[in-house]
Parts: C-alpha cells; structure tokens; sequence
C-alpha cells in the first residue's frame, strides 16, 4: 500500500496497457492472457492496476439509476402530442 | 414473446400510425433514454432537451425504420448523436467527430496506484464517492464519455455500442479502454487521498 505515486512506465507493463480492458471484459485471446497473468505473478504494480480497473468498472454497474421525474415524462408526451396517454398505468403519484 | 418478436409488432403498429403504439414506444424507451441523455449532458435541462428531440426525431422518422438494429439501440443512436451534437455547438474544440488522438496514450499510463480494492464497501459506495464517480464522467471528453456510458453504465454489448455510435468494433474497444483507464485513474487519486481514508489512517 506504500506504492502509489510512483511511475508506473516500465517497457513491459506499456505493452500490456491496452489489454487490460479487454481482460478485465474476458475477452482477452488466451495467449495474451497467459502473457499478462505470467507479467501479473512478478509486478505489484500491473496487479493493482487490474484490480482497480476492475472494481472502477463494477463500481459504475452499481450506481444508482437517476430516475426521469414525473414532471418531464409528461412535458415529454405534451411535446410529443401523445397527452391522452401520459397517466400510464401504474404511475404514482406520491411527491 | 421475444424482443425480436416484440420489436417487430410495435413497429408494424407504429408505422400504421396507430397512436397508442406510439406511447407504447415513448413508455418503454423514455427513462433509458432520458438516463443516457443526463449521463452525457451533465445536466437536467439539457438532457431534457435531448430526450424530446430523440423522440421528436424518431417519430418522423418511423418509416425508415429498417429493423437493422433492435428499436432500443436505434433509439440510443438518435439520442447519442443529439447529445453529440448539442456537445459540439457547445464546446466546438472538445467534440472532435475524429479518433481521438493516438498522441495521448502518454496520458493513460498508471500513475495512481493505491490499490482501493481493499476499502470496505460501504466507503466505496457513499454518496460523496458516487459524486465524485459522477463528476469523473462528466468530465470525460464526449467521444469516451459515449462509448462509456453505453457500455459500463447502459450495459450494451460492444456490438451494440459499436452499432449506436457509428463506430468500428475496434474504435469502441480503444475508446472504452481510455474511459475506463482515465476514471481508474482519477478514482484511484480520490480514494487515496479522501476524507473516506482519513477517517481509518487517523491522520491528523
């Protein structure tokens, strides 16, 4: 954990850079994944890296959803000329 | 019934004019596009904007519809090019139509390396840190702020990214690895440095 901010710029971790998305995805050719996971085994850093990657990406799959509020679906279906059927069932009015 | 199935009946009644069709469509699609719009635009105002304009746009376009792409990622199409648009009249220098540029890849290299993996849960998913989580997208530059959203907000597929956009399969792969790189970055620099570690360090 004492490691951050040093640079992270050595030869072989720059080859690995634009692979570690599609690892991070599974998507990785399986040659390339036994190269990284090979590179991954003797460098801290390429390790916290992926790890990071990771966790940023499924920190962003559990952000909440930002709900449309009532008041723009209907200015929406005025646009829209559809008024007649903005109170959708099941719509709530509870603000 | 499949979406294929379902897709294809809603369009046949659409391009019948059939009116409750319509709504149909709008119910379905509104909060997923409204979601992408706010994502994109920063703000509710103009995301707003962009939702009334999709739909606008959809609706006069109907009948060419072709059933290429399923009806929802047509609709993210027509709403990420009005994003893209309203972006580009708005900060002409920051949308570039192009690639983005090869030249910054000295930019995604780590340099942040504190490994937050290990904070507890409930520090990574405070509502200060989905701010700042939010706030990291906001400021991405458009092009990977796009690909980003679709991808690792929305949960589209590559192909399907690829397919809103108008891009290549590689084109979306090379910009979400910069998205991904660059939030990962900036992440990294705030929960290294936020009041959510101060609290654990016992610093000062």
């Amino acid at each position: 954990m004492s490691t951050h901010h040093h640079e992270h710029d050595h030869d072989a971790c720059r080859r690995y850079l634009s692979s570690l998305s599609d690892y991070a995805d599974g998507t990785l050719s399986d040659d390339l994944c036994r190269e990284l996971e090979a590179h991954m085994a003797t460098c801290e850093n390429c390790r916290i890296v992926v790890n990071t990657l990771s966790k940023t990406i499924s920190l962003y799959h559990q952000l909440p959803e930002p709900e449309m509020p009532n008041a723009v679906k209907e200015r929406l279906y005025k646009v829209l000329n559809l008024d007649s059927y903005s109170a959708a069932p099941g719509d709530s009015d509870s603000a | 019934m499949s979406d294929s199935n379902h897709d294809a009946e809603l369009v046949m009644r659409l391009q019948a004019g059939d009116q409750a069709a319509y709504a149909q469509l709008v119910d379905e699609h509104a909060s997923r596009i409204y979601r992408l719009a706010l994502r994109m635009m920063g703000n509710e105002a103009d995301a707003e904007d962009v939702l009334q304009e999709t739909f606008l746009s959809a609706f006069k376009a109907m009948d060419r519809f072709e059933a290429r792409s399923s009806l929802s990622t047509w609709l993210y199409r027509i709403a990420s090019n009005a994003a893209l648009m309203r972006l580009r009249r708005k900060e002409p220098d920051q949308v570039s139509v192009d690639e983005p540029m090869e030249r910054d890849d000295g930019d995604l290299i780590p340099r942040q390396l504190f490994d937050f993996c290990c904070l507890p849960e409930e520090d990574l998913l405070r509502d200060e840190a989905r701010e700042e989580m939010a706030r990291a997208v906001d400021e991405l530059p458009a092009t990977l702020r796009s690909v980003f959203v679709l991808r690792d907000i929305e949960g589209l597929s590559t192909e399907e990214t690829a397919n809103a956009l108008d891009l290549s399969i590689s084109a979306v792969k090379s910009r979400l690895m910069r998205a991904r790189l660059k939030l990962r970055e900036r992440l990294s620099k705030y929960f290294s440095q936020g009041p959510v570690i101060t609290e654990t360090r016992h610093t000062e």
